[in-house]
């Protein structure tokens, strides 16, 4: 079977691995352009936020190149991300494109839906049960190297002396992880491209700004739904760390992991969770991000997306308790570049002014005492 | 003795009988806000975050008018009413649960918030638990409480009886809590029967759906909504869905179209939608694909937002019956 699936940043390294060894054909999803959104908004309820249009443009283009099942993710709400793959599937079939989702709900809901899937799809690509637990153990070790490597990448950036390096330098690091197809590969694969990244000429003597990503999943991990917001924080002089990633629930060295601790974090602001999506997570790491000491978040978020417009009515009094300032950029299909690049730049000249500030403050006192 | 305020939007139309009669039983006296006007809209625009859906912003709007006029305001953070869905984990829509918190630090000066739980996946204790919590609130004991409750809850009782007995629900409301006579006899001299389904804050606020049902009742159309179907007919059509949805009302809504669409005996159905709402959404387009599969009903879908006037929504349900009508004659 042809099988594709959302393409959410660099992750489809991994996928595209694991569908080939379950024994079926990958149709890699391409990076979503222009016509990817155009088609999205054309078949896609007005309304619906832009990762459903991506999604369903995704869809659509990989039903082109020949895909004929897309493997994607379901959910129990509140967010309507966990109905995306039921309105999707009305509206393929409204266009007439047969096209089967294979639809992984939540295991901890109902195991046996799950399984039954995954087996599936194991069965139908002749794989035994040891080797299914190999290769998802590998997939697993994939999507942490591919974390590492572009974390690192954010670190580097905003050090780097000539403009694109990292980003030449990040890109052969990928290609490492994407042709390792053991373990021990990978782990080499990961020394090596973190070396390269390394190895990237770095003016040390720079104390970059640090900016907290926070916001909706999609647009968060998806660099091509905002803007390449990292990279153009990055080669502004700006070191990034966002607060989702695909692998965050295993690491301990981010910032910010596991969920329990931020419902408790975000409480005092809002007494609900989980709200859906990553509403609660949004207000809670903004505490975190302050309490560590970044300059700044910006909050992304969908037009429309619900839980992220909770957080948003909520964020001014966290923003003014802990006197970090936010930016939210709400992205639609309208939302240019040039947009959301000129309030970043206003935004890190506001931190960059906070901040030299705060440096003489400091000088002065340094000076009387 | 306390002036409790509730403000009329969101889930005004479908738990009033309910809390109003329990606060005035046990003594208080409750206020609630006016029916949607102009000024309330645009002090709701002025407070509500910007990205806010139309009825969070009323509700702002409600909630201020009421912030001068009252001592506690009644703002409760629905989550369930009742364990239903795929995975028994209906809720409401973010902004339900988010609500009282976003009041909180929208409005300024504000009275204390009444801002229970209410979680009814445990039918037995889930209302109990809140009633206690707001009776508490406003300084009663147990005793006090129960009976209060049951009074209440015989309210709101008879309240959902009218809606299913065919009277719309302002009408019923009106019945129940001021003694208005009501008949649910269709209008003789009616010709249409038309479905109207969407969310009660949208569909009973004359004032945002710029009086829809008034024009219909004035163009001889009798009115059908969701809310005069049993639970047990709506509840029956979630098996007709691929997945149900997680939103209490929006499955309302759905549930509603699904078994007028089968076998309601309605002439057509208009969807009424606020703009920028999420679950709507994906309820409208469900709805519209649902409809075109499984019927030849005409469907009109109207979305409404703060600048939408009534020469606008008047053509358009014009021009949906004249179809109707014509469409008729022909048959």
């Amino acid at each position: 079977m042809k099988i594709s699936f959302p393409r959410m940043g660099y992750s489809y390294i991994a996928f595209k691995w694991l569908v080939e060894n379950l024994g079926h054909e990958c149709i890699v999803p391409p990076e979503p352009s222009n016509h990817t959104l155009d088609l999205g908004v054309r078949y896609a309820p007005e309304f619906a936020c832009i990762p459903f249009k991506i999604l369903l443009g995704t869809y659509i283009e990989v039903a082109q190149m020949g895909a004929q099942a897309v493997i994607t993710s379901g959910g129990m709400g509140p967010c309507r991300a966990g109905y995306y793959w039921v309105m999707h599937k009305y509206l393929l079939e409204e266009m007439g494109l047969p096209m089967q989702i294979i639809a992984m709900e939540m295991p901890l809901l109902n195991l046996g839906d799950f399984w039954g899937k995954i087996n599936r799809l194991r069965r139908s690509g002749g794989v035994s049960l040891k080797e299914l637990a190999r290769i998802l153990k590998i997939t697993w070790e994939k999507v942490k190297a591919i974390d590492d490597i572009e974390i690192r990448s954010h670190q580097v950036r905003p050090l780097e002396v000539k403009r694109g390096d990292t980003t030449r330098a990040i890109n052969e690091g990928l290609a490492f992880i994407d042709a390792a197809q053991r373990e021990h590969e990978i782990a080499e694969a990961r020394q090596e491209a973190l070396a390269r990244l390394d190895r990237v000429p770095q003016d040390q003597s720079r104390n970059p700004l640090k900016i907290g990503i926070i916001g909706e999943i999609y647009v968060v991990l998806e660099p091509a739904a905002n803007h390449y917001i990292q990279l153009l924080l990055g080669e502004m002089g700006v070191e990034t760390d966002r607060s989702i990633y695909l692998s965050a629930y295993a690491r301990k060295n981010t910032i910010v992991n596991l969920e329990g601790d931020l419902f408790a974090i975000a409480r005092p602001y809002l007494n609900e969770a989980p709200i859906g999506g990553h509403g609660v997570n949004s207000i809670a790491e903004t505490i975190l991000y302050a309490r560590h000491g970044f300059d700044g978040v910006v909050q992304l978020a969908p037009f429309s997306c619900i839980p992220e417009i909770v957080a948003k009515s909520i964020i001014p009094a966290v923003s003014r308790d802990f006197d970090i300032p936010v930016q939210t950029i709400f992205i639609d299909e309208q939302t240019g570049r040039a947009g959301v690049q000129t309030r970043l730049e206003a935004f890190v000249d506001l931190l960059q002014w906070r901040r030299s500030r705060r440096e003489t403050v400091v000088e002065k006192r340094v000076l009387q005492g | 003795m306390y002036r409790v305020g509730i403000p009329r939007s969101l889930a005004y139309f479908f738990y009033l009988p309910l809390w109003k009669t329990f606060i005035t039983e046990l003594g208080h006296e409750v206020i609630e806000s006016p029916p949607t006007s102009r000024a309330i809209l645009d002090r709701g625009v002025k407070e509500a975050v910007n990205d806010a859906c139309i009825p969070i912003k009323l509700y702002h709007g409600h909630a201020a008018y009421l912030a001068e006029r009252c001592d506690l305001l009644f703002c409760p953070r629905l989550v369930s009413v009742r364990k239903h869905g795929d995975f028994g984990s209906e809720t409401f829509c973010p902004k339900f649960l988010g609500l009282p918190d976003m009041v909180r630090l929208a409005l300024n000066p504000l009275p204390p918030l009444i801002d229970v739980r209410i979680d009814l996946k445990q039918p037995r204790t889930g209302l109990w638990d809140a009633a206690c919590e707001v009776g508490q609130k406003l300084g009663h004991g147990q005793a006090e409480i129960k009976r209060a409750l049951r009074l209440a809850q015989a309210a709101q009782q008879s309240f959902r009886n009218l809606c299913q007995r065919g009277v719309l629900v302002p009408d019923a409301l009106e019945a129940v809590l001021n003694g208005k006579k009501v008949s649910p006899k269709a209008t003789p001299g009616h010709d249409l029967t038309i479905a109207v389904v969407g969310y009660p804050y949208v569909i009973y606020d004359p004032y945002i759906n710029a009086g829809l049902f008034k024009i219909l009742q004035e163009e001889g159309v009798n009115i059908v909504t969701q809310d005069m179907l049993t639970d047990q007919i709506l509840n029956w059509q979630a098996r007709e869905l691929p997945k149900t949805l997680f939103w209490y009302f929006s499955n309302r809504a759905v549930y509603g179209g699904l078994h007028f669409m089968k076998k309601g005996r309605v002439d057509g159905m208009i969807h009424v939608t606020a703009f920028a709402c999420g679950p709507d959404s994906m309820v409208d387009r469900l709805l519209e694909i649902e409809v075109r599969r499984r019927s030849s009903m005409p469907y009109l879908a109207i979305a409404v937002d703060e600048h939408t006037g009534e020469a606008g929504v008047r053509t358009r349900v014009e021009a949906f019956l004249d179809m109707l009508r014509y469409q008729r004659k022909g048959k």
